[in-house]
């Protein structure tokens, strides 16, 4: 069976995302590791969804609510950051700072 | 003879059964929609009043069109079938006692609920002419619209409390239309005045309520009744007290010596005003409460219908000889009303219920009419002194005729309304056996008739005395004038003993029955008497004041000595209750309370005051300084301390969350894997 495969890719991704999460500056790119660790667990439920045969098809209509909620999150992620590119002239995650103590 | 009051009574007395009455049908069911239309003309008044062409004037004449119309419906089913109705909805409980608001339909209620009607829409209608171009015409609507349901709720009341809060509302409304034009300070002191004294007298209603209630558990009047027919042993103690109680609050309201001295300065208010309050709405509640509570009277409080009737008499003589010196038109009228209010009270205290609800319903129409014509009188020359008025017979056509219709019909020529009902007091005093009530009665019909023949030649004959030019008052005015006069015409024809006596069946359908004289025949020598009385009066104002109409030197020369100062000061009634009451009170009284205020009652507040500083002191020192305060501030140290150590977790650096974050999770995925 092709399991294993799809989520090595998943596993992957996922890292990816962790990765360009933690370490990118621009908060764009941020927003795309974010949107890149989110369609790991999609891949993830799709591949389960299949490998189980399951009858109800629940993995992948989940999938979808996360690429709804992926699509509505980035539409929000993106304006915030443009409304903060336009007040400071800069999209670096490092110098939004202001809400701490 | 004597015969129970109802048109079924020998039907009953033979058979031993109440007398069944109709329940009225849904017309009784819904008449609780007669007493909340004005009040909610009064709100609609107050807040779109203001924007409609007649600035809010359309609404009450309406909303007393349909009062009318309604009063009207419930009158004649009560005619023709008989209606016996109350329906009570509890509103609160105080102990075993429930306060209710409900509604009465029978004989007096319906008749109540036609004369406040058809009079209030007659006189609102009249007041859109009298009241245009007025400075708070919307205000003045809305208050009239109170007035109006204020002695809707009175009259429909089944209970004792509900009468009150309607007893109060006339007295708030009176109040604030007798000051109606209160730049002018004796207009406002006139409000103050009739408030003031109704306020005394309903202190008598309102502890007779209880007196009357306790013994009884109910403030229902139906209870009360059903207890004083039955005869309940509890209210034989009350009952004469009680009666005694009532009757004070209701002197106040219908303006019974030595309560009367309100009503003539209450002239102040617009003629509308004097009219509607004269005609229906105010000192007919006085009467209207002795009807209701008609049976404690007649059966248990015999002592207390003395004097009522003492009462009545003293008021119809001495009102009636003060409105011979009155040179105010208005207030000519005003005494005539005190003292045709005393007949009614008399008649109510000799036992005759029905004379008394029909000289009320008669006076209502003729004295209406006739304040109507007073005030088109006034609105034409401006003044409201008869010096300043005189021939105003040919400018004033229609004013002149239906004012000399009223005038006939008070003072009691025949075929006139007020000849049958004043007749039928007279009767019923003779009848009795109250001589000196009766001849009090008839000196009273001779003075009526010659302070109104007096009226009439001062106001309408003569030479014009007054500056401008007389002019007929416009349509709105004169249409409910001459309809009062057809009415003063005709209204007494509903009892015409041996002839036709619907009338006393009319208001005889009550829930409890009691024993009454019932006329079945003139008493003619009292007619003639009566009659003769009026007539020669009516001669003596024609002798005094027509005569000499050019000059009118009459008023100068009719002056008896000693009995005109007295009449002049009104038997110095108001410099005793100034000088006795209000002055002392103004003075040494106020003084005295003063004093003991401020070394007395200040010492004590302060001794208490400075002790309780005193022992604020200690406590404040020790116990809250150095017991609470310091255990507080320590919680409030460490948490501050604890916090700001653990603020500085907060970087507000994003990565550094999602980094936490992710350790976290991988952690708890870690220990997921080895403790699972």
């Amino acid at each position: 069976m092709l399991l294993n495969q799809f989520l090595i890719l998943g596993a992957l991704l996922f890292s990816l995302g962790i990765y360009g999460l933690l370490v990118r500056r621009n908060a764009v790119m941020v927003l795309l590791s974010i949107e890149l660790m989110l369609n790991a667990v999609n891949i993830n439920l799709v591949s389960f969804e299949s490998f189980l045969r399951n009858t109800d098809v629940g993995g992948q209509i989940f999938a979808i609510f996360v690429i709804t909620v992926a699509a509505a999150e980035v539409g929000i992620g993106l304006a915030i950051i443009l409304m903060i590119f336009r007040n400071r002239t800069s999209a670096n995650i490092d110098e939004l700072d202001l809400m701490k103590w | 003879m004597h015969s129970l009051t109802s048109f079924a009574i020998a039907a009953a007395q033979e058979t031993g059964h109440a007398v069944e009455y109709g329940d009225g049908g849904f017309l009784a069911e819904w008449a609780w929609l007669l007493v909340i239309v004005p009040f909610l003309a009064f709100l609609a008044i107050i807040f779109f009043g203001k924007r409609l062409p007649r600035e809010g004037g359309e609404i009450a004449v309406g909303a007393m069109a349909f009062v009318a119309l309604y009063g009207a419906a419930l009158f004649i089913l009560n005619a023709t079938q008989g209606v016996v109705f109350e329906h009570s909805v509890e509103i609160s409980r105080i102990g075993s006692f429930a306060i209710e608001w409900g509604w009465v339909v029978d004989g007096l209620s319906s008749m109540m609920y036609l004369v406040v009607g058809l009079l209030g829409f007659l006189i609102f209608t009249y007041a859109l002419g009298y009241m245009k171009g007025d400075v708070r015409v919307t205000w003045f609507f809305a208050a009239f619209s109170l007035f109006a349901g204020s002695m809707l709720l009175l009259v429909s009341a089944p209970n004792l409390i509900q009468l009150i809060v309607g007893w109060e509302g006339v007295g708030l409304s009176s109040y604030l239309l007798i000051s109606h034009y209160w730049e002018q300070k004796e207009n406002s002191s006139a409000g103050m005045k009739a408030f003031y004294v109704n306020k005394v007298a309903d202190i008598g209603l309102i502890i007779g309520t209880f007196v009357v209630a306790i013994p009884v558990g109910s403030f229902r009047i139906s209870d009360i009744l059903e207890a004083v027919v039955g005869n309940a042993e509890a209210m034989e103690t009350v009952a004469i007290v009680a009666a005694v109680l009532l009757f004070i609050g209701a002197m106040g309201k219908s303006a019974q010596f030595p309560f009367h001295v309100w009503l003539p300065d209450a002239m102040a208010g617009p003629t509308p005003v004097s009219a509607l309050m004269h005609a229906a709405t105010m000192v007919t509640a006085g009467v209207y409460l002795l009807g209701r509570m008609f049976p404690l009277y007649a059966e248990m409080a015999a002592q207390a219908r003395m004097l009522v009737l003492i009462i009545g008499a003293i008021t119809l003589i001495i009102a009636g000889l003060l409105a011979v010196v009155q040179d105010d038109i208005k207030k000519v009228l005003a005494y005539s009303t005190v003292s045709q209010l005393g007949y009614m009270v008399a008649a109510m205290g000799a036992g005759a219920y029905t004379a008394g609800l029909f000289h009320l319903w008669t006076h209502a129409f003729f004295k209406g009419l006739l304040f109507l014509g007073a005030g088109s009188v006034i609105h034409s020359v401006h003044s409201n002194n008869m010096s300043d008025m005189g021939g105003l017979r040919k400018a004033m056509p229609v004013t002149f005729g239906t004012f000399v219709a009223g005038t006939l019909a008070l003072a009691g020529i025949f075929p006139f309304a007020g000849f049958f009902s004043k007749d039928e007091v007279l009767a019923a005093f003779n009848h009795e056996g109250y001589t000196v009530v009766l001849a009090v009665g008839i000196t009273g019909a001779f003075i009526t008739a010659f302070y109104m023949a007096r009226t009439v030649f001062l106001t309408f004959y003569g030479t014009n005395k007054g500056h401008g030019h007389p002019h007929e008052s416009p349509r709105v005015m004169t249409v409910p004038m001459v309809v009062l006069a057809g009415l003063a015409v005709v209204g007494g024809w509903v009892n015409i003993p041996g002839l036709y006596t619907g009338f006393t069946g009319w208001v005889g359908t009550r829930a409890h029955l009691f024993e009454e004289h019932h006329a079945e025949s003139f008493d003619w020598p009292v007619l003639a008497i009566g009659l003769t009385a009026a007539l020669l009066g009516i001669m003596g104002g024609y002798l005094l004041y027509f005569k000499d109409r050019e000059t009118q030197q009459a008023r100068d020369s009719f002056r008896i000595p000693l009995l005109w100062p007295l009449l002049e000061h009104k038997y110095y009634l108001d410099d005793l209750y100034l000088g006795g009451i209000v002055n002392p009170i103004k003075g040494p009284v106020a003084r005295f309370v003063n004093w003991t205020n401020s070394y007395i009652f200040d010492g004590i507040v302060n001794g208490a005051g400075f002790l309780a500083r005193a022992v604020a002191g200690v406590v404040y020192g020790w116990f809250d300084q150095r017991g609470i305060d310091l255990a507080l501030n320590g919680i409030a140290f460490t948490a501050d301390g604890a916090g700001g150590k653990t603020r500085l977790l907060q970087t507000g650096k994003v990565q550094q969350y999602a980094g936490a974050t992710v350790v976290g999770a991988a952690l708890l995925v870690i220990g997921f894997v080895i403790f699972r």
